[in-house]
């Protein structure tokens, strides 16, 4: 038994149809209990009013935006060492899932922002390198729609995606350097005393296992629908031969 | 039911709005391709005769 | 290899290379900016040193799909990469004939460029120096773009898309430099930064480029 064996399009297919069902309840119970938690059953900050509320959507979003290319990574370099079809179908499965999550970490941060820092933008370090990794989503989808050889497709997005996550980093530390940041630290730590506190953190942490849930059934069921697409396209070919 | 905002009722209500619709949108978007490509390959397939897949 | 590079760089000075038209475009935004900011010097003094770089940057892009284009319409490109040299040798030395046509006449118009915009004195010395360091990045990392876009009909947009991120830790640096030489700072950190990305990216990219370009000839 090994990891690789779901690499098999085939397995992948049945495994993840069995998964599926449970992981779509465990996502939607998860996302309904965090979010309804933290709208209706948290108290408000002393600071920052009922606005401290947006937290259990910016938060886990912003989260999940990031480790949607750590994944999308993974998986390139997976397709490059291994040529295993399903990774290169899953890395192209995720690109807009991460997409929409930096959407959502950037609309969420820009109307939290407006009331406690007033203003809707800021150029600060982190609100910068998530408008850049909003274009690298962005110009990674667009050379995956832009070619028509799926293998290659798959090999040119793998190669940008890899040398993408450097430049990704680099602007990280670059635009650290030329603006000072209004933003506030890391919200959640192992090993910092500084932690929101519990009445925040609880909700909090369900919404993050509810994001998590949510990318993982929706990579799946994109991962499926890629699989069954590219099944559709070959024996499409194969008709039009035969 | 509805816990008072406050003055920030319009930034919490948009933030959860925004989010929701983004997330639906996103959700309906690979439900709608799945059926999609779903329903096309059984097509095919039904033609080719045979199911292998 | 220095075969390649002057037949690169005859290419380019015919009609229809590229050779001018960055250069051109580099003029019209220096002259465009003041005529929409308006012509106050200490605004224009201001934002000189970013106008100045985001000029050169999109100068540089305008000429970088045909770093490749044109030779893998008539097939030379195949021939290349079958040649004895490495195609990320190739690669590199396609990225300098770029920059020699770009990058090298963007900076040594730069400092008449100032002068339109008032850059301030002290200003120009790291103009011409970070621009001379920091161009060689933007042709290599376009270089890259250029080869993941080369087998495609409608590129253009794509590449721009593809590479203006690449582009944002060579624009950060090099306008710092330039912005903090104009204001009498400390210009050492960014200064080094500019260097090291520039060094990495033609140490590392032309492997990117080569396989890229492999992918895309198969």
């Amino acid at each position: 038994m090994s990891i690789w064996e779901y690499a098999n399009p085939k397995k992948f297919m049945q495994t993840s149809a069995w998964a599926l069902p449970g992981l779509i309840v465990l996502t939607v119970v998860c996302m309904a209990v965090g979010l309804v938690w933290g709208f209706f059953f948290t108290p408000d900050d002393y600071k920052q009013g009922s606005t401290v509320k947006i937290i259990y959507l910016h938060v886990p979003a912003a989260m999940m935006a990031i480790n949607a290319w750590a994944m999308m990574l993974v998986t390139s370099l997976i397709w490059v060492v291994r040529r295993h079809h399903v990774s290169a179908l899953a890395a192209k499965a995720a690109a807009p899932i991460g997409l929409t999550f930096t959407l959502i970490a950037l609309a969420t941060g820009a109307l939290w922002g407006q009331p406690m820092w007033g203003t809707w933008w800021a150029w600060d370090p982190r609100l910068t390198s998530f408008l850049v990794l909003c274009l690298f989503y962005l110009g990674y989808i667009a050379l995956w729609k832009a070619i028509e050889n799926p293998d290659t497709a798959a090999d040119l997005t793998a190669v940008l995606c890899v040398v993408g996550s450097v430049f990704a980093l680099l602007s990280r530390y670059a635009v650290n350097f030329w603006n000072q940041g209004l933003h506030q630290g890391a919200s959640l730590s192992l090993d910092k005393e500084e932690n929101v506190s519990d009445v925040f953190w609880q909700p909090l942490v369900i919404c993050i296992a509810g994001f998590v849930l949510l990318f993982v059934t929706l990579v799946l069921v994109r991962t499926r629908t890629e699989i069954r697409a590219r099944r559709l396209a070959a024996l499409l070919s194969r008709e039009r031969l035969a | 039911m509805m816990p008072d905002l406050g003055k920030y009722t319009f930034a919490v209500l948009a933030s959860y709005g925004a989010t929701i619709v983004l997330l639906v949108a996103l959700v309906a978007v690979s439900f709608w391709q799945r059926a999609r490509v779903k329903r096309a390959l059984a097509e095919v397939e039904a033609r080719a005769g045979k199911s292998d897949g | 290899m220095i075969a390649l590079l002057l037949r690169d760089l005859r290419l380019s000075f015919r009609a229809g290379g590229g050779f001018g038209l960055g250069l051109a475009f580099f003029l019209l935004v220096a002259v465009l900016v003041p005529l929409g900011v308006g012509p106050e010097g200490g605004t224009l003094a201001k934002i000189a040193p970013g106008i100045l770089w985001v000029g050169a940057l999109l100068a540089c892009l305008l000429s970088l799909d045909r770093i490749f284009a044109l030779d893998f319409e008539d097939g030379s490109l195949d021939l290349l990469a079958t040649a004895p040299l490495p195609l990320e040798g190739a690669v590199a030395v396609k990225a300098a004939a770029h920059w020699l046509v770009t990058g090298l006449p963007l900076t040594l118009a730069s400092p008449v460029l100032g002068l339109l915009l008032f850059l301030p004195e002290r200003g120009y010395l790291w103009l011409v120096v970070s621009l001379a360091i920091g161009t060689p990045a933007l042709s290599i990392i376009g270089a890259f773009g250029a080869a993941l876009t080369v087998g495609l009909k409608r590129g253009g947009l794509l590449l721009g898309l593809l590479v203006l991120p690449l582009y944002v830790p060579t624009l950060i640096f090099g306008a710092e430099v330039v912005k903090r030489g104009a204001a009498g700072m400390e210009i050492g950190t960014p200064l080094a930064m500019l260097a090291a990305i520039t060094a990495g990216a033609t140490a590392l990219l032309p492997f990117a480029a080569a396989a890229a370009l492999r992918i895309n000839l198969r």
